[in-house]
């Protein structure tokens, strides 16, 4: 349990992705294995269930550190997570113990769910009096399920592929279901992730293996010169370009998986899709872009990021933000790889098989048609209201490359103009690696009313990094500097004088935003240096962006 | 912040000693302040912290300890009469003395006796000693006021030998993997406490300009404070750089100043807030040390109830919660709203010198 808890000490002290691993690889190279077994468990995202009812854990913690009920609630409030607060509320530990991990979740943590309630009281008490302060806080965090520590299950993927030198997709294959709500992973389990692999799991017939993606790159040319660069668009297979999240569903021997473009294992993200592919025949491999769905229509890309990022997915959560595969290539079929053969082939087969089918979770994305690139350009307008990002141009002869080749053809994303509006820069913030001494993060706002609303304000809304030249940034640094209202920390909130024109992708309603809107990648477009802070837009006009 | 049960209240009685105005804490029978935010005839100052010690008064009266810190900071030349703790004088039959507050060097509560009545104003304080200010004296009162900085329950410190154990750990680990240990701390008061409490076998250490004329008025007051060098001496090399202990205030972090201490070297910061997992999370640094020249709960607690005062006014920082627990208690406690700030917003103007301007 010590170990453990400096290991979560150090995941919690650095923002570093190598120092993460590094300290994820030490202790894993240094537990005994039914601790890492229970580690993994925990790290990649496996919680009991619920071992004691919240309610009362927050009563015990509030007896025991003596305080009245209003000055728990005051606490919790400033400290935002409840197995910190009692943690940091309980007086300091009375005994000692030396028990591994394993032994404290299997001896004492474990068994809380089958204590008699009268006895619960005790019990706890007499665990917590022998945990160290930090101990406690990872003791109560897997109490309460909010075991989080800023690692992704990927990172634990690479680091049991660092430890086990082998393949992280491996791992990540294998690491399937070991997370499963009241999962018991054992020191067998742990070394069985870390196996060195077997001629059984390298069969490709009946590994998950997903294929490399094939990434597109962008298109900035003017309509006019596409004729030239291109070639007629009967060369073209194009289609609208989604905005959701790559991934290719694997289906063989009887299993399913669903890989994202991060090479990340996400079928137990959309059970749904996981469904959709029970139906395919084993040996298909479909890539394409997973969307929340509904009337017919693709949803703001805000509306899966509530998808993603949830632990539980619950009845109503899938019922409220359904989601579909748009299907866009065949990538394996009958267990043979298609990636040589052309584009409109793979199509061909692909269609066919989405036609066989039927599933409302599969659809194939529409291939658009049009008499020139001026045509196609015009109906490329609709994207904003359709709420896609633009088009794809993917050559008919072109085979499936590997990443951002274009050795054996090319994908190219043809993007509308983002977005934009004038905002406001309000808070400042300094940067990082080549921009550590300039304050080159903005925070911007727009006004809640018309100019003619004498007490108006501005609402921050957005957070932009980048669209400044060196020069430019260089001159904002100067300007922030000087009209400084307040330091908090490293952020700095200014006088309003600055005007940006913004771009970004999309925008959406949000209730987690206080501006109401939830805009996707901002930037800078330019300084508007000709506009007073008056001038910038309004939370009206950014409304009227809303799409629908 | 919830509720509290009743509101807070801030109305002063007929006869108080001292009441709250826009300027600031006054004493209407002495016609003087205590701690004035804007510029008065006659102030008394608890210690130089900058959200207690502002430019443009009269008159300043403050302990013999806060000279050097009063005079580099508002001026050499102000009209500034200095006491030592327990010394008293009397002014419009008002009797003041001021007595240690444990916060930094030269910091003090102020007792005002008048109609026989006694009130301590405890500006900002401290209750453990840490060896470098004379040490939180309680001073009996009928009516204390105190502040609340860290008034919840959540804010317990560790013993000074503790922090400074936890400090040298991470210094002695960085040495040996030969990386610098820049530790981010305001230069009056915490930066002398972090430097009395190092180990200085650990290897050199190295601070700030900010923090070097603060470390000259404690050496001089006595206090013992183990060698420092700033980064412009000729001894200071990239090598020698790499087992040091570097002291900066916290506006040097992602400057250019820090480059010299290469790309790989470990920042901690130094604050009570580095309590919460939160502030420790948003402030971005690999380590923090909870540390504050603030009393956290159980101080405050023992303060108050150490100077046996039956009506107690709370000033800043969770000034409702600390109202409540003491009414709740049994005494009488209102609040006196001020613009003292926290601990993260003391020494902005030392802490916010422009980094690209000082290559110190």
């Amino acid at each position: 349990m010590k170990s453990f808890a400096a290991l979560y000490r150090e995941l919690d002290a650095t923002t570093s992705s190598l120092a993460k691993q590094a300290a994820l690889q030490r202790y894993l190279r240094a537990a005994t294995p039914d601790d890492a077994a229970w580690a993994v468990y925990f790290l990649a995202g496996g919680k009991p269930r619920q071992l004691v009812p919240v309610k009362l854990l927050r009563l015990l913690a509030q007896a025991e550190a003596g305080l009245p009920e209003w000055l728990f609630d005051e606490s919790y409030e400033a400290v935002g997570d409840l197995a910190e607060t009692i943690a940091l509320l309980l007086p300091p530990p009375t005994a000692q113990h030396d028990l591994g991990l394993a032994s404290w979740v299997e001896q004492h943590l474990l068994p809380l769910r089958k204590t008699p309630p009268e006895q619960l009281a005790d019990t706890l008490r007499a665990q917590w009096r022998q945990l160290a302060p930090d101990e406690r806080l990872v003791y109560f965090k897997l109490i309460t399920g909010a075991f989080r520590v800023g690692v992704s299950k990927l990172q634990v993927t690479q680091a049991l592929a660092a430890v086990g030198a082998i393949d992280a997709k491996r791992v990540a294959q294998r690491l399937m279901g070991y997370t499963h709500i009241g999962g018991q992973p054992t020191p067998q389990d742990y070394a069985g992730l870390i196996a060195p692999e077997n001629d059984g799991e390298q069969n490709q017939k009946t590994s998950g293996q997903p294929y490399p993606f094939f990434l597109a790159h962008p298109f900035n040319e003017p309509v006019a010169r596409f004729d030239a660069l291109l070639g007629a668009p009967a060369d073209w297979v194009v289609e609208w370009k989604w905005d959701g999240i790559r991934a290719q569903l694997v289906k063989r021997a009887g299993q399913v998986w669903l890989w994202s473009r991060g090479e990340e294992l996400v079928t137990d993200r959309f059970p749904e899709l996981a469904t959709m592919g029970e139906a395919l025949p084993d040996g298909t491999v479909l890539d394409g872009e997973i969307v929340v769905w509904r009337d017919a229509k693709v949803q703001p890309f805000a509306e899966l990021q509530r998808r993603i990022g949830r632990k539980t997915l619950g009845p109503k959560l899938l019922r409220e933000i359904p989601v579909v595969l748009l299907a866009y290539d065949l990538l394996e079929w009958q267990g043979n790889d298609l990636r040589a053969l052309p584009q409109e082939e793979r199509r061909t087969l692909m269609d066919a098989l989405v036609t066989e089918v039927q599933h409302p979770q599969l659809i194939a994305s529409p291939m658009l048609t049009g008499q020139s690139w001026d045509d196609l350009s015009r109906q490329r307008e609709a994207a904003r209201t359709m709420g896609v990002e633009g088009m794809m141009l993917k050559q008919r002869r072109a085979a499936y490359g590997v990443g951002r080749t274009k050795d054996v053809g090319t994908w190219w994303k043809w993007k509308i103009d983002p977005l934009s509006i004038d905002a406001v820069l309000i808070y400042a913030q300094r940067g990082h690696g080549r921009r550590a001494s300039l304050y080159s993060d903005y925070t911007f706002a727009v006004w809640d009313g018309p100019p003619e609303q004498p007490d108006r304000k501005l609402v921050p809304f957005a957070k932009a990094y980048s669209g400044l030249t060196d020069a430019e940034m260089g001159r904002v640094d100067a300007v922030i500097r000087k009209t400084t209202i307040e330091s908090f920390g490293p952020v700095r909130s200014v006088k309003p004088t600055l005007v940006f024109e913004l771009g970004f992708e999309g925008i959406a309603k949000s209730t987690r935003h206080k501006s109401g809107i939830a805009v996707r990648f901002p930037r800078m477009l330019r300084w508007r240096e000709d506009k007073t802070v008056e001038e910038a837009d309004t939370l009206g006009t950014l409304g009227a962006l809303l799409p629908g | 912040m919830h509720v509290p049960a009743t509101p807070v209240s801030f109305e002063s009685r007929p006869g108080d000693v001292v009441v709250a105005r826009p300027e600031g804490l006054y004493c209407p029978a002495g016609d003087f302040y205590i701690d004035p935010w804007k510029p008065v005839d006659r102030a008394v100052i608890t210690h130089a912290h900058s959200d207690h010690a502002r430019v443009g008064h009269s008159h300043y009266l403050a302990h013999t300890d806060s000279e050097g810190t009063l005079r580099t900071r508002l001026g050499a030349d102000i009209p500034l009469q200095t006491l030592p703790y327990g010394e008293a004088v009397e002014h419009h039959g008002v009797r003041v003395s001021l007595h240690p507050a444990g916060h930094v060097l030269g910091s003090a509560q102020v007792r005002l006796e008048h109609g026989g009545r006694v009130w301590v104003a405890s500006g900002d304080y401290k209750t453990e000693p840490d060896g470098t200010c004379t040490p939180f004296e309680p001073v009996p009162c009928d009516t204390f006021i105190t502040e609340s900085t860290f008034g919840l329950p959540i804010y317990r410190w560790p013993t000074q030998a503790q922090l400074s154990a936890e400090i040298n750990d991470w210094w002695r680990r960085n040495a040996d993997e030969g990386r610098a240990s820049v530790l981010l701390c305001y230069a009056f008061g915490k930066a002398q406490r972090i430097l009395h409490g190092a180990d200085a076998s650990i290897g050199p250490i190295v601070v700030h300009g900010a923090v070097e004329p603060l470390n000259a008025v404690y050496r001089a007051a006595g206090v013992a404070l183990p060698p420092t060098l700033r980064v412009s001496d000729p001894e200071v090399n990239p090598q020698m750089l790499k087992r040091a202990l570097v002291l900066a205030p916290p506006s040097a972090q992602g400057t250019p100043w820090m480059r010299r201490f290469g790309a790989n070297h470990s920042d901690a910061f130094a604050s009570g807030w580095m309590q919460l997992r939160g502030t420790r999370r948003r402030r971005g640094v690999d380590r923090g040390f909870v540390m504050s020249d603030h009393a956290d709960w159980p101080g405050l607690q023992k303060a108050i109830a150490g100077t046996g005062a039956e009506r107690v006014f709370v000033t800043h920082g969770s000034v409702a919660v600390l109202v409540r627990w003491l009414t709740e208690n049994g005494l009488e406690a209102q609040g006196f709203k001020t613009e003292y700030g926290d601990e993260d917003v003391a020494d902005k103007a030392e802490a916010e010198a422009p980094p690209a301007a000082s290559p110190v």
